[in-house]
């Protein structure tokens, strides 16, 4: 067990590597410079450009580029000398000009209402997409049924950015229920009642495109679960209904929403572009946008990367919960 | 004294072409201690009939009527009378059933230690270690080797003759009075089909239970069983002990079945007879004897009697009937 996780992280790291390294590659074939990007829109003063470009290690060759990145990563990293000094520690993902800031410590912002927003939708889409999809397989073919099916087809057919624009009309600006987003964000810690008042309608924006889907698929799972012989002897054993359900048909109709339910989760924490954009949040994909658009190097290679590394790293959480909940499936 | 007396069991299943008759006007008495052996081809109802007893077939799609009145441990109950939630208290004490495929019939994610003992716990107001005690014992007497080590073990790691032990401890846990053997041999290799019918006959003996046993297997019936009812499209058509239905069929469907057996004591032919044709469609049963159309003799019998009348079940010896108008008066 132990080897097969260290393997399995010896693997994670190689893809990291191989990840940073392509992202890198793209940038740097792309027609721009970035050390001319750095000093404004209406500057072509040759001296302050080069000055830069010496400043952000852009003057070495492509691959010292490369390792001076990965090199900051562990130790920290420093630009310029003097009163420009200016100190990213370690882990490092570089600075970026245009923000004016180390981009760790941009991502150390955006990270925590990325993920609010994930964990948040991740919780309510399981709620309501579990149960919904169990009750509708129980009383198939029944009003719950019926109307579960209504659900999923507004659900899976919406675009979130949609439903996210429907409730800031109806509910922000219509019924007033909500204040407007601001375009800020506060912690848990220190507000959590302020915390979840902003949070609420990209929950609710997100997780209703997740729970139609996963709606969907727990009907279908608990339904082909309930023909399998072994329920039919746990039936015949004389067990109630609610256990035969509770115990040995969701059991099994349940273990592959964990891989489903942790890639869904690992795909969000990169970045819910459009609803942070809808809702003014100023989380990761947000970030990731901003940088694109201002062609912020820095910013889009530890962007990529911790997405990439979130994916890969939930990806094997997921494989060992599942030898846990799947004997069959043995981990050596 | 009869375990079981079933009267008239009729099952139907509506469907959108027409109502399936899967089961018409079927009684049998099981005695205890007897085995009961019901041969027919696929479709012809044995299944449907064992599952009707055991409430196991879908309430909502299968229509039942008739009485079984099984002899449990507090008095006579009518099976097809009591509703659902009574009849859990029976299934899995008194009465017990065995499948066909020891592969999917237990839950993969547990051990069967616990599905053993659940069966125990659901009937049994006990300290978990006392059905763990009788678990032992029971995997002990079905011949699993080093039983308590392997009540930690999964089903994924049983052979297929192992599972069906594991199977058969698990019905005979509560020391059931009767106990449904539904093609326990079918999906095992010729060998393990030998060791689990022996093993079947020992517990019998030890644990003073009726077998009904559910086969197309006529090899099985002449070793395991002490009475034999051959059905076919949903009917009984003959029923005898077990040395009187080989010596002297009455039937020609039961002729038919026998003569497709290949036997050392016969003159050899190249090809093994077959009854030509095909069963009836259980929609639209032939207004005569279900048999007729594919049956060789029904010249001998006057005025196309076979093919406008049901032939009724009549006494040809001594707790032997068939259904058949050849031999009917010879035997009166």
């Amino acid at each position: 067990m132990l080897g097969y996780i260290s393997r399995r992280l010896g693997v994670t790291l190689l893809i990291l590597l191989g990840v940073s390294f392509t992202v890198y590659v793209i940038f740097a074939f792309l027609p721009f410079d970035p050390a001319s990007l750095t000093c404004g829109k209406n500057c072509n003063d040759p001296g302050i450009i080069e000055a830069n470009r010496k400043r952000l290690g852009y003057d070495l060759p492509f691959l010292m580029q490369y390792w001076v990145f990965i090199k900051g990563l562990f130790l920290g990293r420093t630009y310029g000398e003097g009163a420009a000094f200016i100190d990213c520690p370690a882990p490092s993902l570089g600075y970026s000009f245009q923000e004016h800031s180390c981009v760790t410590s941009l991502i150390g912002e955006a990270l925590p209402v990325t993920l609010s927003l994930a964990l948040g939708a991740l919780v309510l889409w399981l709620i309501v997409g579990v149960g919904l999809g169990i009750l509708a397989a129980r009383y198939r073919g029944r009003v719950v049924d019926s109307a579960s099916t209504v659900f999923v087809l507004i659900g899976t057919s919406l675009p979130t950015f949609l439903t996210g624009l429907l409730l800031l009309v109806f509910v922000v600006i219509k019924w007033r229920i909500l204040p407007f987003p601001a375009g800020n964000y506060t912690s848990f810690f220190e507000d959590p009642f302020e915390w979840a008042q902003i949070l609420f309608l990209p929950w609710i924006t997100l997780a209703f495109a997740y729970a139609a889907l996963y709606t969907r698929f727990v009907r279908s799972a608990v339904i082909e679960t309930s023909n399998e012989d072994y329920i039919r002897t746990a039936r015949a054993k004389g067990l109630s209904e609610g256990t035969i359900l509770g115990k040995h048909t969701l059991r099994a109709a349940l273990a592959p929403i964990t891989t489903m339910a942790g890639l869904d989760f690992a795909g969000l924490l990169g970045g819910a572009i459009l609803t942070e954009t809808v809702f003014n949040l100023p989380g990761l994909g947000r970030l990731a946008i901003g940088a694109v658009r201002e062609y912020d190097l820095p910013i889009i290679v530890a962007t990529t990367l911790l997405a990439a590394a979130i994916v890969v790293v939930i990806n094997l959480i997921v494989d060992i919960l599942y030898a846990y909940i799947d004997p069959r499936v043995r981990i050596v | 004294m009869s375990v079981l007396i079933v009267q008239n069991l009729n099952v139907s299943f509506p469907t959108p072409d027409g109502t399936v008759r899967a089961v018409n006007g079927v009684s049998f008495t099981v005695e205890a201690g007897e085995t009961l052996a019901i041969v027919g081809e696929s479709g012809s109802g044995k299944t449907v009939t064992n599952l009707a007893m055991m409430g196991l077939l879908n309430s909502s799609s299968a229509q039942v009527s008739g009485s079984a009145i099984l002899q449990t441990k507090s008095g006579p109950v009518d099976l097809l009378a009591i509703d659902s939630n009574d009849l859990r208290q029976y299934r899995g004490k008194d009465i017990a059933m065995i499948f066909q495929d020891p592969m999917s019939s237990l839950h993969p994610y547990y051990t069967i230690g616990d599905q053993i003992i659940e069966a125990h716990q659901v009937h049994n107001q006990v300290d978990i270690e006392i059905s763990r005690t009788r678990t032992i014992e029971l995997l002990g007497l079905v011949g699993i080797p080093d039983p308590e080590s392997r009540l930690g073990s999964f089903p994924h790691q049983f052979s297929g003759g192992m599972r069906q032990r594991v199977m058969i401890a698990m019905a005979l846990v509560n020391n059931p009075s009767l106990l449904i053997a539904d093609e326990p041999t079918t999906a095992l290799d010729v060998t393990v089909q030998a060791q689990i019918l022996r093993l079947l006959k020992d517990l019998q003996k030890e644990f003073k239970m009726a077998i009904i046993l559910i086969t197309h297997d006529l090899g099985v019936v002449a070793g395991a069983a002490d009475k034999v009812n051959v059905m076919y499209a949903g009917r009984i058509v003959e029923s005898a002990n077990v040395f009187d239905l080989y010596a002297k069929p009455s039937m020609p469907y039961t002729k038919g079945l026998l003569d497709s057996v290949p036997r050392l004591d016969r003159p050899h032919t190249d090809r093994l007879l077959a009854i030509p044709g095909q069963p009836p469609s259980m929609i639209a049963l032939p207004p005569g004897c279900s048999f007729a159309p594919r049956c060789s003799r029904t010249a001998e019998v006057a005025g196309n009697k076979c093919f406008s009348q049901m032939p009724e079940l009549t006494v040809r010896g001594e707790g032997h009937t068939a259904r058949c108008f050849i031999g009917e008066r010879a035997a009166q």
